[in-house]
Protein backbone atom coordinates (compact mmCIF):
# COMPACT_ATOMS: atom_id res chain seq x y z
CA UNK A 1 0.00 0.00 0.00
CA UNK A 2 0.96 3.71 -0.21
CA UNK A 3 0.67 6.37 1.98
CA UNK A 4 1.04 9.98 2.62
CA UNK A 5 2.87 10.57 5.84
CA UNK A 6 2.28 14.36 7.53
CA UNK A 7 5.67 14.39 10.48
CA UNK A 8 6.67 16.34 12.69
CA UNK A 9 9.89 17.84 11.48
CA UNK A 10 11.75 19.72 14.24
CA UNK A 11 15.79 20.37 13.92
CA UNK A 12 16.52 20.74 18.07
CA UNK A 13 14.74 21.42 21.28
CA UNK A 14 15.07 25.22 20.55
CA UNK A 15 14.07 25.07 16.98
CA UNK A 16 10.50 25.37 15.81
CA UNK A 17 8.92 22.77 13.95
CA UNK A 18 6.84 22.05 11.47
CA UNK A 19 4.73 19.34 9.76
CA UNK A 20 6.54 17.62 6.41
CA UNK A 21 4.99 15.29 3.92
CA UNK A 22 6.24 12.09 2.80
CA UNK A 23 5.64 8.92 0.39
CA UNK A 24 5.48 5.58 2.09
CA UNK A 25 5.72 3.63 -0.85
CA UNK A 26 5.01 -0.30 -0.87
CA UNK A 27 4.27 -0.99 2.18
CA UNK A 28 3.46 -4.51 3.41
CA UNK A 29 0.51 -4.64 5.86
CA UNK A 30 2.63 -7.03 8.05
CA UNK A 31 5.25 -4.80 8.75
CA UNK A 32 5.14 -2.94 11.87
CA UNK A 33 4.43 0.99 11.98
CA UNK A 34 7.86 1.94 13.47
CA UNK A 35 9.35 -0.67 10.47
CA UNK A 36 7.22 1.04 7.98
CA UNK A 37 9.29 4.21 9.04
CA UNK A 38 12.31 2.50 9.05
CA UNK A 39 11.73 1.88 5.61
CA UNK A 40 11.40 5.97 4.90
CA UNK A 41 14.24 6.70 6.62
CA UNK A 42 16.19 4.29 4.12
CA UNK A 43 14.71 6.40 1.90
CA UNK A 44 15.44 9.51 3.21
CA UNK A 45 19.28 8.44 4.10
CA UNK A 46 19.67 7.68 0.21
CA UNK A 47 18.19 11.41 -1.15
CA UNK A 48 20.95 12.81 1.44
CA UNK A 49 18.11 13.89 3.65
CA UNK A 50 18.11 14.08 7.48
CA UNK A 51 16.19 10.64 8.85
CA UNK A 52 13.29 11.22 10.81
CA UNK A 53 14.20 10.72 14.68
CA UNK A 54 12.28 8.44 16.86
CA UNK A 55 12.47 6.76 20.12
CA UNK A 56 11.94 3.10 20.44
CA UNK A 57 13.88 0.52 21.63
CA UNK A 58 12.22 -3.46 22.62
CA UNK A 59 9.91 -3.62 19.80
CA UNK A 60 7.80 -5.86 21.19
CA UNK A 61 5.40 -3.24 23.78
CA UNK A 62 7.04 -3.77 26.60
CA UNK A 63 10.19 -0.86 27.13
CA UNK A 64 7.73 1.94 26.80
CA UNK A 65 10.19 4.55 24.45
CA UNK A 66 8.06 4.64 21.23
CA UNK A 67 5.93 7.59 21.87
CA UNK A 68 3.60 8.89 18.58
CA UNK A 69 0.57 10.66 18.30
CA UNK A 70 -0.70 9.02 15.41
CA UNK A 71 -4.11 10.46 13.59
CA UNK A 72 -4.64 12.45 17.12
CA UNK A 73 -4.08 9.59 19.02
CA UNK A 74 -0.98 8.60 21.50
CA UNK A 75 0.12 5.13 20.15
CA UNK A 76 -2.44 5.05 16.98
CA UNK A 77 -5.23 4.55 19.43
CA UNK A 78 -5.70 0.83 18.74
CA UNK A 79 -6.36 -0.99 22.26
CA UNK A 80 -3.38 -1.75 24.32
CA UNK A 81 -0.71 -1.16 21.67
CA UNK A 82 2.03 0.58 21.25
CA UNK A 83 3.40 2.05 18.40
CA UNK A 84 6.04 -1.03 17.73
CA UNK A 85 3.17 -3.17 18.20
CA UNK A 86 0.81 -1.65 15.92
CA UNK A 87 0.79 -2.96 12.55
CA UNK A 88 0.35 -1.45 9.00
CA UNK A 89 -2.98 -3.66 7.99
CA UNK A 90 -4.90 -1.47 10.30
CA UNK A 91 -4.70 1.34 7.37
CA UNK A 92 -5.88 1.29 4.44
CA UNK A 93 -4.33 2.48 0.52
CA UNK A 94 -3.68 5.72 0.27
CA UNK A 95 -4.56 6.41 4.01
CA UNK A 96 -3.13 9.76 5.28
CA UNK A 97 -1.40 9.44 8.38
CA UNK A 98 -0.64 12.37 10.93
CA UNK A 99 2.33 11.77 13.39
CA UNK A 100 3.38 13.85 16.18
CA UNK A 101 5.55 13.84 19.19
CA UNK A 102 3.63 13.61 22.89
CA UNK A 103 3.06 17.44 23.61
CA UNK A 104 3.49 18.37 26.84
CA UNK A 105 5.28 21.26 28.38
CA UNK A 106 7.16 18.43 30.73
CA UNK A 107 7.71 16.92 27.70
CA UNK A 108 9.91 19.10 25.93
CA UNK A 109 10.57 18.12 22.54
CA UNK A 110 14.40 16.76 21.49
CA UNK A 111 14.10 16.02 18.15
CA UNK A 112 11.46 15.23 15.49
CA UNK A 113 9.46 12.73 17.13
CA UNK A 114 11.76 12.43 20.38
CA UNK A 115 10.69 14.02 23.29
CA UNK A 116 12.17 14.44 27.11
CA UNK A 117 10.21 11.97 29.50
CA UNK A 118 12.80 12.06 32.35
CA UNK A 119 10.30 14.26 34.21
CA UNK A 120 8.50 10.95 34.36
CA UNK A 121 11.80 9.08 36.48
CA UNK A 122 11.71 12.65 38.20
CA UNK A 123 7.79 11.58 39.65
CA UNK A 124 9.09 8.24 40.74
CA UNK A 125 12.32 8.91 42.19
CA UNK A 126 10.34 11.42 44.75
CA UNK A 127 8.65 8.51 45.62
CA UNK A 128 11.97 7.40 47.79
CA UNK A 129 12.37 3.92 49.07
CA UNK A 130 10.22 1.19 50.04
CA UNK A 131 11.05 -0.52 53.17
CA UNK A 132 12.68 -4.26 52.61
CA UNK A 133 14.95 -6.87 53.72
CA UNK A 134 18.42 -7.06 52.18
CA UNK A 135 20.81 -9.85 52.50
CA UNK A 136 20.19 -13.14 52.18
CA UNK A 137 16.84 -14.15 49.86
CA UNK A 138 13.66 -14.34 52.14
CA UNK A 139 11.96 -17.20 52.57
CA UNK A 140 9.57 -17.96 49.44
CA UNK A 141 6.45 -18.05 51.75
CA UNK A 142 7.61 -15.42 54.33
CA UNK A 143 6.11 -12.35 53.41
CA UNK A 144 2.57 -13.42 52.47
CA UNK A 145 0.74 -11.49 49.61
CA UNK A 146 -3.08 -12.05 49.10
CA UNK A 147 -3.83 -12.90 45.70
CA UNK A 148 -6.26 -10.52 44.88
CA UNK A 149 -3.72 -7.66 46.22
CA UNK A 150 -1.77 -9.29 44.47
CA UNK A 151 -3.22 -9.10 41.10
CA UNK A 152 -4.21 -5.49 41.82
CA UNK A 153 -0.47 -4.36 41.85
CA UNK A 154 0.56 -6.14 38.95
CA UNK A 155 -2.54 -4.72 37.28
CA UNK A 156 -1.15 -1.31 38.46
CA UNK A 157 2.67 -2.45 37.76
CA UNK A 158 1.57 -3.21 33.85
CA UNK A 159 2.58 0.47 33.40
CA UNK A 160 5.37 1.14 31.39
CA UNK A 161 5.73 4.42 31.97
CA UNK A 162 5.72 5.41 28.18
CA UNK A 163 3.87 8.85 28.70
CA UNK A 164 0.70 8.37 26.48
CA UNK A 165 -1.50 8.99 29.38
CA UNK A 166 0.29 12.50 29.72
CA UNK A 167 0.50 12.93 25.52
CA UNK A 168 -3.42 12.40 25.72
CA UNK A 169 -4.29 14.07 28.47
CA UNK A 170 -6.12 18.18 27.65
CA UNK A 171 -4.42 19.02 31.07
CA UNK A 172 -1.09 17.46 30.34
CA UNK A 173 -1.48 15.34 33.34
CA UNK A 174 0.83 12.64 34.90
CA UNK A 175 -2.01 11.49 36.82
CA UNK A 176 -2.62 8.50 35.80
CA UNK A 177 1.20 7.21 35.77
CA UNK A 178 1.42 8.34 39.33
CA UNK A 179 -1.95 6.57 40.08
CA UNK A 180 -0.13 3.36 39.07
CA UNK A 181 3.14 3.68 40.65
CA UNK A 182 1.25 5.14 43.83
CA UNK A 183 -1.42 2.20 44.16
CA UNK A 184 1.11 -0.88 43.24
CA UNK A 185 2.76 0.27 46.02
CA UNK A 186 0.60 1.43 48.30
CA UNK A 187 -0.95 -2.06 48.31
CA UNK A 188 2.07 -4.53 48.63
CA UNK A 189 3.87 -4.92 52.09
CA UNK A 190 7.13 -3.42 50.69
CA UNK A 191 5.67 -0.32 50.02
CA UNK A 192 2.88 0.30 52.59
CA UNK A 193 5.02 1.46 55.18
CA UNK A 194 5.88 4.65 52.88
CA UNK A 195 2.56 5.25 51.58
CA UNK A 196 1.23 8.56 53.24
CA UNK A 197 4.46 10.35 52.28
CA UNK A 198 5.04 8.49 49.00
CA UNK A 199 1.59 9.61 47.63
CA UNK A 200 2.53 13.39 48.68
CA UNK A 201 5.61 13.89 47.43
CA UNK A 202 4.87 12.35 44.18
CA UNK A 203 1.86 14.64 43.74
CA UNK A 204 3.86 16.72 44.06
CA UNK A 205 6.11 16.28 42.04
CA UNK A 206 3.66 16.07 39.30
CA UNK A 207 2.95 19.90 39.68
CA UNK A 208 6.61 20.98 39.94
CA UNK A 209 8.07 19.12 37.22
CA UNK A 210 4.93 21.10 34.78
CA UNK A 211 2.61 18.27 34.53
CA UNK A 212 -1.15 19.55 34.72
CA UNK A 213 -3.63 18.54 37.22
CA UNK A 214 -6.23 15.71 36.80
CA UNK A 215 -10.11 17.02 35.74
CA UNK A 216 -11.27 13.46 35.21
CA UNK A 217 -11.44 13.50 31.61
CA UNK A 218 -10.15 10.15 31.93
CA UNK A 219 -9.15 10.52 28.57
CA UNK A 220 -5.61 9.01 29.75
CA UNK A 221 -7.29 5.29 30.06
CA UNK A 222 -8.09 5.28 26.54
CA UNK A 223 -4.71 6.64 25.58
CA UNK A 224 -3.17 3.74 27.89
CA UNK A 225 -1.05 0.71 25.48
CA UNK A 226 -1.42 -0.98 28.88
CA UNK A 227 -5.25 -0.69 29.72
CA UNK A 228 -4.28 0.98 33.67
CA UNK A 229 -7.59 1.71 34.59
CA UNK A 230 -8.51 5.13 36.29
CA UNK A 231 -9.56 3.32 39.26
CA UNK A 232 -6.10 3.78 40.04
CA UNK A 233 -6.39 7.29 40.40
CA UNK A 234 -9.44 6.97 42.64
CA UNK A 235 -7.34 4.71 44.73
CA UNK A 236 -4.19 7.57 44.53
CA UNK A 237 -7.22 10.10 45.90
CA UNK A 238 -7.88 7.96 48.73
CA UNK A 239 -4.36 6.94 49.54
CA UNK A 240 -4.09 10.92 49.89
CA UNK A 241 -7.37 11.84 51.73
CA UNK A 242 -5.89 8.80 54.00
CA UNK A 243 -2.68 10.38 54.44
CA UNK A 244 -4.08 13.88 55.94
CA UNK A 245 -5.30 12.07 58.96
CA UNK B 1 -1.36 25.94 54.13
CA UNK B 2 -0.50 22.42 52.40
CA UNK B 3 -3.77 21.77 50.62
CA UNK B 4 -3.85 24.67 49.09
CA UNK B 5 -0.39 24.27 47.01
CA UNK B 6 -1.19 20.63 46.37
CA UNK B 7 -2.85 18.97 43.15
CA UNK B 8 -4.86 16.36 44.85
CA UNK B 9 -5.22 18.72 48.05
CA UNK B 10 -7.17 21.47 45.61
CA UNK B 11 -8.67 19.15 44.09
CA UNK B 12 -10.47 17.85 47.03
CA UNK B 13 -10.92 21.19 48.15
CA UNK B 14 -12.91 21.51 44.40
CA UNK B 15 -15.08 18.25 45.31
CA UNK B 16 -16.09 19.24 48.59
CA UNK B 17 -16.89 22.43 48.08
CA UNK B 18 -18.53 21.45 45.02
CA UNK B 19 -20.23 18.87 46.77
CA UNK B 20 -21.71 21.35 49.32
CA UNK B 21 -22.87 23.75 46.74
CA UNK B 22 -24.72 20.71 45.23
CA UNK B 23 -26.24 20.68 48.30
CA UNK B 24 -27.46 24.67 47.85
CA UNK B 25 -29.11 24.38 44.91
CA UNK B 26 -30.95 21.26 46.25
CA UNK B 27 -32.51 23.42 49.10
CA UNK B 28 -32.78 26.23 46.95
CA UNK B 29 -34.79 24.21 44.08
CA UNK B 30 -36.81 22.87 46.71
CA UNK B 31 -37.34 25.95 47.80
CA UNK B 32 -38.15 27.10 44.68
CA UNK B 33 -40.58 24.17 43.44
CA UNK B 34 -43.27 25.52 46.16
CA UNK B 35 -44.07 27.83 43.08
CA UNK B 36 -45.97 24.92 41.73
CA UNK B 37 -47.80 24.18 44.99
CA UNK B 38 -49.36 27.87 44.26
CA UNK B 39 -49.04 31.41 45.33
CA UNK B 40 -49.74 31.03 48.40
CA UNK B 41 -47.03 28.40 48.95
CA UNK B 42 -43.40 30.29 47.98
CA UNK B 43 -44.93 33.17 49.66
CA UNK B 44 -45.20 31.84 53.34
CA UNK B 45 -41.56 30.39 52.30
CA UNK B 46 -40.11 33.44 51.11
CA UNK B 47 -41.53 35.02 54.63
CA UNK B 48 -40.28 32.05 56.57
CA UNK B 49 -36.94 32.34 55.17
CA UNK B 50 -36.65 35.90 55.46
CA UNK B 51 -37.57 35.60 59.72
CA UNK B 52 -34.44 33.37 60.25
CA UNK B 53 -32.45 36.64 60.57
CA UNK B 54 -29.00 36.27 61.30
CA UNK B 55 -28.97 32.05 60.46
CA UNK B 56 -29.79 33.65 56.60
CA UNK B 57 -26.61 35.45 56.96
CA UNK B 58 -24.59 33.09 58.65
CA UNK B 59 -26.10 30.76 55.53
CA UNK B 60 -24.96 33.63 52.88
CA UNK B 61 -21.65 33.99 54.42
CA UNK B 62 -20.62 30.34 54.36
CA UNK B 63 -21.92 30.38 50.53
CA UNK B 64 -19.44 33.02 49.54
CA UNK B 65 -16.69 31.21 51.13
CA UNK B 66 -17.56 28.29 48.85
CA UNK B 67 -18.11 29.80 46.00
CA UNK B 68 -15.12 31.78 46.54
CA UNK B 69 -12.70 28.97 47.17
CA UNK B 70 -14.41 27.11 44.17
CA UNK B 71 -14.08 29.80 41.35
CA UNK B 72 -10.68 30.82 42.55
CA UNK B 73 -9.18 27.22 42.36
CA UNK B 74 -11.33 26.52 39.58
CA UNK B 75 -9.62 29.57 37.67
CA UNK B 76 -6.58 28.50 39.15
CA UNK B 77 -6.66 24.69 37.98
CA UNK B 78 -7.35 25.77 33.99
CA UNK B 79 -4.42 28.38 34.05
CA UNK B 80 -2.59 25.48 35.23
CA UNK B 81 -3.69 22.90 33.20
CA UNK B 82 -3.09 25.00 29.91
CA UNK B 83 0.30 25.91 30.78
CA UNK B 84 1.14 22.71 31.17
CA UNK B 85 0.24 21.86 27.47
CA UNK B 86 0.97 25.29 25.48
CA UNK B 87 1.17 23.05 22.08
CA UNK B 88 -1.41 21.53 20.40
CA UNK B 89 -1.87 18.72 18.09
CA UNK B 90 -2.07 19.35 14.67
CA UNK B 91 -5.18 16.42 14.77
CA UNK B 92 -6.39 15.40 17.75
CA UNK B 93 -8.94 12.86 18.94
CA UNK B 94 -10.77 12.37 22.21
CA UNK B 95 -12.57 9.58 22.71
CA UNK B 96 -13.52 9.37 26.70
CA UNK B 97 -13.95 12.91 27.94
CA UNK B 98 -17.03 15.55 26.78
CA UNK B 99 -18.05 18.66 26.21
CA UNK B 100 -19.21 19.19 29.57
CA UNK B 101 -15.79 18.28 30.79
CA UNK B 102 -13.68 20.19 28.73
CA UNK B 103 -16.18 23.44 29.01
CA UNK B 104 -16.24 23.32 33.25
CA UNK B 105 -14.36 27.27 33.24
CA UNK B 106 -16.93 28.18 30.42
CA UNK B 107 -20.06 26.62 32.26
CA UNK B 108 -18.71 27.57 35.54
CA UNK B 109 -17.96 31.94 34.64
CA UNK B 110 -21.77 31.45 32.60
CA UNK B 111 -23.18 30.34 36.49
CA UNK B 112 -21.29 33.34 38.21
CA UNK B 113 -22.41 35.97 36.06
CA UNK B 114 -25.73 34.58 36.10
CA UNK B 115 -24.98 34.41 40.20
CA UNK B 116 -25.05 38.37 40.05
CA UNK B 117 -27.77 39.03 37.74
CA UNK B 118 -29.67 36.51 39.68
CA UNK B 119 -29.04 38.32 43.06
CA UNK B 120 -29.47 42.02 41.45
CA UNK B 121 -32.76 40.77 40.17
CA UNK B 122 -34.82 38.72 42.94
CA UNK B 123 -32.44 39.45 45.89
CA UNK B 124 -31.42 43.70 45.25
CA UNK B 125 -34.23 44.35 43.07
CA UNK B 126 -32.28 46.28 41.00
CA UNK B 127 -33.35 44.77 37.37
CA UNK B 128 -36.28 44.37 36.01
CA UNK B 129 -37.80 46.31 38.03
CA UNK B 130 -41.18 46.90 36.62
CA UNK B 131 -41.61 43.36 37.60
CA UNK B 132 -40.05 42.76 40.93
CA UNK B 133 -41.65 45.65 42.33
CA UNK B 134 -44.79 43.01 42.63
CA UNK B 135 -43.11 42.14 46.01
CA UNK B 136 -43.78 45.32 47.64
CA UNK B 137 -47.20 44.76 48.03
CA UNK B 138 -48.64 42.39 50.49
CA UNK B 139 -50.64 39.30 49.82
CA UNK B 140 -52.51 38.25 53.29
CA UNK B 141 -49.91 40.08 54.60
CA UNK B 142 -47.17 38.71 53.41
CA UNK B 143 -44.68 40.30 50.38
CA UNK B 144 -45.81 38.77 46.97
CA UNK B 145 -43.13 37.06 46.11
CA UNK B 146 -44.84 34.88 43.45
CA UNK B 147 -46.07 37.99 41.53
CA UNK B 148 -42.45 39.26 41.39
CA UNK B 149 -41.57 35.72 39.73
CA UNK B 150 -44.55 34.97 37.65
CA UNK B 151 -44.19 38.80 36.09
CA UNK B 152 -40.50 38.60 35.87
CA UNK B 153 -40.66 35.36 33.58
CA UNK B 154 -43.46 36.71 31.51
CA UNK B 155 -40.74 38.38 29.82
CA UNK B 156 -39.09 36.35 27.22
CA UNK B 157 -35.44 37.92 27.72
CA UNK B 158 -35.28 37.46 31.55
CA UNK B 159 -36.73 33.74 31.08
CA UNK B 160 -34.13 32.64 28.01
CA UNK B 161 -31.68 34.11 30.35
CA UNK B 162 -32.62 31.96 33.49
CA UNK B 163 -32.92 28.89 30.98
CA UNK B 164 -29.23 29.35 29.35
CA UNK B 165 -27.83 29.73 32.86
CA UNK B 166 -29.62 26.17 34.14
CA UNK B 167 -28.62 24.57 30.72
CA UNK B 168 -24.94 25.61 31.58
CA UNK B 169 -25.85 24.50 35.21
CA UNK B 170 -26.31 21.24 33.91
CA UNK B 171 -23.68 20.91 31.64
CA UNK B 172 -21.56 22.00 34.99
CA UNK B 173 -23.03 19.12 37.06
CA UNK B 174 -22.84 16.21 34.61
CA UNK B 175 -19.15 16.50 34.90
CA UNK B 176 -18.97 17.34 38.05
CA UNK B 177 -21.20 15.05 40.02
CA UNK B 178 -19.31 12.24 38.73
CA UNK B 179 -16.10 13.64 39.04
CA UNK B 180 -16.77 14.63 43.30
CA UNK B 181 -16.93 10.70 43.46
CA UNK B 182 -13.89 10.38 41.92
CA UNK B 183 -11.94 12.59 43.61
CA UNK B 184 -13.17 10.73 46.72
CA UNK B 185 -11.93 7.87 45.97
CA UNK B 186 -15.09 5.83 45.66
CA UNK B 187 -14.64 4.40 42.38
CA UNK B 188 -13.26 1.38 41.39
CA UNK B 189 -13.18 -0.30 38.06
CA UNK B 190 -16.81 -1.77 37.79
CA UNK B 191 -18.23 1.36 39.45
CA UNK B 192 -16.99 3.92 36.74
CA UNK B 193 -19.37 3.64 33.90
CA UNK B 194 -22.40 3.60 36.13
CA UNK B 195 -21.30 6.83 38.32
CA UNK B 196 -20.65 8.35 34.75
CA UNK B 197 -24.00 7.75 33.85
CA UNK B 198 -26.44 8.60 37.22
CA UNK B 199 -24.20 11.49 37.88
CA UNK B 200 -25.53 12.78 34.18
CA UNK B 201 -29.17 11.70 34.98
CA UNK B 202 -28.91 13.59 38.30
CA UNK B 203 -27.44 16.85 36.28
CA UNK B 204 -30.59 16.67 33.88
CA UNK B 205 -32.85 16.10 37.14
CA UNK B 206 -31.81 19.39 38.04
CA UNK B 207 -31.52 21.48 34.96
CA UNK B 208 -34.79 20.47 33.96
CA UNK B 209 -36.22 20.65 37.30
CA UNK B 210 -34.52 24.21 37.50
CA UNK B 211 -35.62 25.47 33.99
CA UNK B 212 -39.49 24.12 34.64
CA UNK B 213 -39.77 27.54 36.43
CA UNK B 214 -39.27 29.97 33.62
CA UNK B 215 -41.19 27.58 31.53
CA UNK B 216 -43.61 27.47 33.02
CA UNK B 217 -44.44 31.18 33.56
CA UNK B 218 -43.40 31.73 29.97
CA UNK B 219 -45.98 28.87 28.62
CA UNK B 220 -48.51 30.40 30.92
CA UNK B 221 -48.74 26.64 32.34
CA UNK B 222 -48.52 28.76 36.03
CA UNK B 223 -50.83 32.26 36.05
CA UNK B 224 -50.76 34.78 37.96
Amino acid sequence: MNLTLHVWRQKGPKAKGKLETYQATNVSEDESFLEMLDEVNEELIKAGKDPIAFDHDCREGICGMCSQVINGKPHGGQERTTVCQLHMRSFADGDEIFIEPWRAKAFPVQKDLIADRSTLETIMQAGGFTSCHTGGVPDGNALLVPKPVADYAMDAAECIGCGACVAGCPNSSAMLYTSAKVAQLAVLPQGKGEAKARVKSMTDALLDEGFGNCTNHYECQDACPKGINVKFIAKLNREYIKSLV
Amino acid sequence: MYLLTSSVGRKQLMAVTGLLLVGFITVHLLGNLSIFAGSEAINIYAEKLKSLGPVVWIFRLVMLVLFLVHITFGIQLTLENSAASPETYAIKQRTKTTFAAESMIYTGLIILAFLFYHLLHFTFHLVQTDAVDAVHTLVNGRPDVFSMVAKSFNSAFVSIVYIISMAALFLHLSHGLQSLVQTFGFNNGTSQDKVIGIGKLVAIFYGLAYIAIPLAFLFHIVKI
